[in-house]
């Protein structure tokens, strides 16, 4: 068995090494980052101009009968008028796995092709799997005329009269 | 004895030699040496042991998704002259490849179905590879380089799926990527970045392509080339032997050129043959333009996530196509490192007790799952029962905990009432499982009509045309 005498600086000499090993690691590092933050930038959603976001004009509040169902298809949308003559936009993309949910007027649900969730009029879910109400757009009456805004979908727990707007 | 020099050769036979590095004559000496003279040949070793040449073992599975991703990476280099990545333009060029391009159809038909037919392929390879136990170390690693194979194969043909720009394409992708957004906290922001904005659009179409034309096949060719290295460095196939016979480390080699190559080219020829046949008689379906206003009734997934979707019928989509998955795939990969305390490699189902749990445990995963999806239907109704509670537990949780619970308890009743080693034991979990996938995803695809109501295949048949 052989050993090495042990000079004095000897622990100096690997601190320097693992320093300049650990330099070069976290250059690396951080080189291995910027490679994959700018590669992500290409697969960042990308704006599609034209394509649904805007805000629709629906035309005037008596276009719309109580207790009516009206499909905006270029605004993915169902403008709904309640008995009580209150408006709510419900946006039709079945908030189970996204299926456009067509309105059944001999029952007067919602009923989605997909997984068979059904929604009432205010789109509550009378009907699992869907696990909440179909999202809402915000209405807005400018003038009697009817608008909504395709922005944002509103998601929500449940359906409240405060979701209805007034003319 | 003369001093003649010899003749020259002739330019095309300089050619040749120049090409082939030795001339061929056919002797012992020349076999071994045209394999590694060869860049293909040269994926074998040049010889191999005599066992490993039964076709009953491998069946050739491996070999047969080599062959079909060569033959896709051809017809997808064909179908790249024709094809237009863009919304207005990609249903309007396939109808044209169908139409005005000569064996277009043909051509598109080869490749729809050598994708589809991959899936099942290296999914019997799997199978194959984990019933003769030929995934233990040294082959572990190689097992989940086999996974995430599995895994590029599913995702090659998912953004595979939405370039014809039909109905199928549209609203497989919708509900394909909905699912997605299920991830807790950051399942909206990847489906985002999937789709390259809120809906399915131009960004997803160009999305898509990419993946489809160059990042899946980029990563399935460098990890097919770890795949084959691996293969020999772990020592060439598992030797198979008798269901009594102790393990064997040796065999007698013969060599592969052309004991090994012969039955390859035979088969590979047969499977091309099949493939040409069929698609020449089946064309790959095409339904009308995408329509953003129409979901069709009922819109499935492709047929491979037919499992994921029925589950999503039974399960809060969080649990169902997200956290089942989840665990299954991570059992899969895990595997290797759980079993390991029986040396069977080599013996199709371990031993005899694992043959007869194994077919014990197909006919109890038949009957748990008809029976659960038949309970389902008209008589459980978890949310109804447990009205208190968010659907996310009681149809998340609580039955997720109880198929869990009743998996343990399975493996649990056979080691103890049938005196099964762990390995036996995994083994009917994992046929257990699978049995109940495999079922799941027949009904998904020939029991389920509109509104996903269940019925006979033929009235489904009925529905749909
Ligand atoms: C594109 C997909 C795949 C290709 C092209 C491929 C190809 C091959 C080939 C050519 C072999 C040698 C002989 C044979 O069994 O045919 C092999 C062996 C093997 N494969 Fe794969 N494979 C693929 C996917 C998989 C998958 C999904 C798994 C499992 C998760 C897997 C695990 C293995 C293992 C462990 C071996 C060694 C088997 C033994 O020694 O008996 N492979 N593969
Ligand atoms: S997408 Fe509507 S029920 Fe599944």
């Amino acid at each position: 068995m052989t050993t090495f005498p042990t000079t004095p600086d000897a622990p100096t000499s690997p601190t320097r090494r693992d320093f300049l090993k650990l330099g070069w690691g976290v250059l690396a590092g951080v080189a291995a980052l910027e490679a994959g933050l700018a590669s992500m930038q290409f697969a960042l959603p990308r704006v599609s101009a034209g394509e649904f976001g805007g805000v629709i004009g629906c035309g005037p509040v008596d276009d719309f009968p109580a207790g009516s169902v009206t499909p905006f298809n270029e605004g993915r949308f169902y403008l709904a008028r309640l008995a009580d003559r209150g408006f709510l936009a419900l946006y039709r993309r079945c908030t189970h796995l996204g299926c456009a949910v067509p309105w059944d007027p001999a029952r007067g649900q919602f009923i989605c092709p997909c997984h068979a969730s059904a929604f009432d009029g205010t789109g509550q879910v009378l009907n699992a799997p869907a696990p909440r109400p179909l999202d809402r757009f915000a209405v807005q009456i400018i003038e009697g005329q009817v608008q909504v805004d395709t922005s944002r979908p509103l998601e929500r727990e449940q359906f409240d009269p405060g979701q209805l707007v007034y003319a | 004895m003369s001093e003649t020099t010899p003749a020259p050769l002739p330019i095309w036979k300089k050619l040749w030699r120049s090409a082939v590095r030795e001339p061929f004559s056919g002797d012992r000496r020349s076999r071994l040496r045209i394999v590694m003279n060869n860049l293909i040949l040269h994926l074998h070793p040049s010889q191999v042991p005599v066992r490993t040449l039964r076709f009953t073992y491998s069946w050739g599975l491996g070999g047969l998704s080599a062959l079909l991703v060569v033959l896709l990476a051809v017809t997808g280099a064909m179908l790249m002259f024709v094809y237009t990545p863009a919304p207005e333009k990609a249903y309007q060029s396939i109808l044209a490849l169908e139409t005005l391009v000569w064996y277009g159809q043909l051509v598109r038909n080869l490749h729809h179905w050598a994708g589809n037919a991959l899936v099942v392929v290296t999914a019997l390879h799997l199978l194959r590879v984990f019933f003769t136990g030929a995934f233990r170390e040294p082959r572990a690693f190689n097992w989940l380089v086999g996974v995430a194979l599995l895994l590029l194969t599913v995702a090659a043909n998912f953004t595979g799926y939405l370039l014809p720009w039909d109905q199928l394409a549209y609203w497989g992708i919708t509900v394909g990527a909905s699912i997605v957004t299920y991830v807790p906290l950051i399942g909206n922001t990847i489906a985002q970045v999937l789709l390259g904005g809120p809906e399915i659009g131009s960004a997803t179409l160009l999305n898509f392509y990419a993946l489809h034309l160059s990042v899946i096949p980029l990563a399935m060719l460098f990890l097919m080339s770890l795949h084959f290295w691996r293969v020999r460095k772990d020592g060439g196939l598992s030797l198979p032997r008798g269901i009594d016979e102790p393990p064997v480390t040796k065999d007698e080699n013969v060599t592969t050129f052309s004991d090994l190559v012969r039955p390859e080219a035979v088969w590979a020829t047969v499977t091309v043959t099949a493939l040409v046949l069929w698609s020449m008689t089946v064309n790959a379906p095409l339904e009308p333009l995408a329509n953003p206003d129409l979901s069709p009734n009922p819109a499935k997934a492709a047929w491979y996530f037919m499992g994921i979707q029925e589950l999503l019928l039974h399960f809060h989509p969080l649990i169902g196509a997200i956290v089942i998955p989840g665990l299954a795939l991570l059992g899969l990969a895990a595997l290797p490192y759980l079993d390991s305390d029986m040396d069977s490699v080599g013996v199709y189902f371990r031993s005899r007790r694992g043959r007869w749990l194994a077919a014990l445990s197909a006919a109890a995963g038949l009957v748990l799952t008809v029976g659960y999806v038949l309970l389902d239907e008209v008589a459980l109704d978890l949310p109804a029962l447990l009205p208190s509670l968010p659907t996310l537990v009681s149809n998340g949780i609580v039955p997720l905990a109880a198929l869990l619970l009743g998996l343990f308890g399975y493996g649990a009743l056979m080691r103890r009432l049938f005196r099964a080693t762990r390995c036996e034991a995994t083994l009917s979990l994992f046929i257990l499982i699978l049995t109940g996938f495999l079922i799941l995803t027949l009904i998904g695809i020939f029991f389920r009509g509109p509104g996903m109501a269940l019925m006979w295949p033929w009235d489904v048949a009925a529905t749909v045309h």
